[in-house]
């Protein structure tokens, strides 16, 4: 449904949200997408610190 | 970025322009693009490949190490799943993939596939070494370049060639420990690769219609059952030897040793039977069925006898 659409269905004291209007599989999809980014950028940061704590004052070093 | 029938659908009543339409991929879809059973291989051998390294690793780095080297397969598979939607598609065995089956846009899959691959790479050269993450590129790129866009569609020497990406992960292990390579994850990389074309001629025998349909042009389509049936059983005797030599050049126990030639055995009995077979596929679906367990069990016995000899190693000191 459009924003346009939906202001004319909708009566002159209901507040419009403007945007798109998710179904609920896409809301569903959007949930499950935005948990596993979360999770994987928070494993990312422990995995950092981790391996900062690991390697010690030679974090910066490398073996070739 | 295409949209799905049903995406332009929903796109078209939701007043929105289809080019932005909201997606409807779950991280489910996104875990089936990293082709997570091909992943777990990939993981098991480069495990082997760290193990037998000489030297030490601290247990957080080896891990890093086969987390990077996870998510860069995986990346290379999204990466295929979007170069090959087309192919996939046509074919019954992966037409339930979500890119044909309408779950996720070539879009969506090519953009994880990207950002996956620079974060495997990069984060391995950073916590582990420059070597490994050179050689994990290389896998990505030889698996996505080389095989997807230009082998697999042209030659039937496509799995043969394509092989070296799925055989190279034992090697990124090595390196992952030591910074180089020597010849025994060389040897390691051999087995694998040799291993690779009597793995999938033998199931492409009895899919060859499958591919035929998606134009993919396997051995047994362009060159015919017979020729399929000796080139299987070539590969097979060189395999077979090159199975033992990790014993023969003294980095397995006896018991590898044994494994290997009873498992080589094996798949020469089965390849002699593909090639007498002459009609019917049973023997070929039994030679893909034992190459997957031939292949693990070459690499369980060497992760095992390497494990026993470190935990006899630590008590007897």
């Amino acid at each position: 449904m459009t924003m346009s659409n939906a202001m004319n269905d909708s009566d002159s004291t209901r507040k419009v949200e403007p945007g798109i209007k998710l179904t609920p599989e896409q809301q569903r999809a959007r949930r499950s997408r935005s948990i596993a980014i979360g999770v994987a950028l928070g494993l990312l940061a422990i995995l950092f610190y981790i391996v900062t704590l690991v390697k010690g004052p030679g974090v910066a070093e490398r073996p070739f | 970025m295409s949209l799905t029938f049903a995406e332009a659908e929903l796109a078209v009543e939701q007043g929105v322009d289809p080019s932005i339409a909201p997606s409807i991929a779950g991280a489910r879809d996104y875990l089936a693009l990293m082709k997570p059973r091909v992943m777990s291989l990939v993981v098991f051998t480069a495990l082997v490949g760290l193990m037998l390294a000489p030297g030490h690793v601290h247990p957080v780095i080896g891990l890093t190490a086969l987390i990077c080297i996870a998510v860069g397969a995986g990346a290379s598979g999204a990466l295929n799943m979007w170069y090959d939607a087309d192919i996939d598609a046509r074919m019954a065995r992966t037409a339930a993939r979500p890119i044909p089956a309408g779950r996720l846009r070539p879009g969506e899959a090519l953009a994880f596939g990207l950002i996956l691959a620079g974060f495997s790479v990069a984060v391995l050269g950073l916590l582990v070494n420059v070597v490994a993450a050179a050689l994990l590129a290389l896998t990505i790129g030889f698996y996505v370049v080389v095989y997807t866009m230009w082998l697999k569609r042209w030659t039937p020497q496509n799995i043969v060639i394509g092989g070296a990406a799925g055989a190279l992960p034992p090697i990124i292990g090595w390196a992952s420990v030591t910074g180089g390579v020597t010849l025994e994850p060389v040897v390691l990389f051999l087995i694998i690769f040799m291993w690779t074309p009597p793995h999938f001629w033998a199931l492409a025998l009895y899919r060859k219609d499958d591919y035929a349909r998606a134009g993919v042009p396997m051995l047994p389509v362009v060159a015919g059952d017979g020729a399929t049936r000796r080139q299987i059983l070539l590969y097979t005797l060189v395999l077979a030897p090159l199975g033992v030599a990790p014993w023969l050049m003294g980095y397995a126990g006896a018991v590898y040793g044994a494994a290997a030639v009873a498992g080589g055995a094996v798949m020469i009995a089965l390849a002699v039977r593909i090639l007498v077979e002459k009609q019917g596929f049973r023997a070929s679906k039994q030679m893909f069925a034992f190459s997957i367990l031939y292949l693990f069990l070459l690499f369980a016995v060497l992760l095992a006898e390497q494990m026993s000899g470190g935990l006899i190693g630590y008590f007897a000191t």
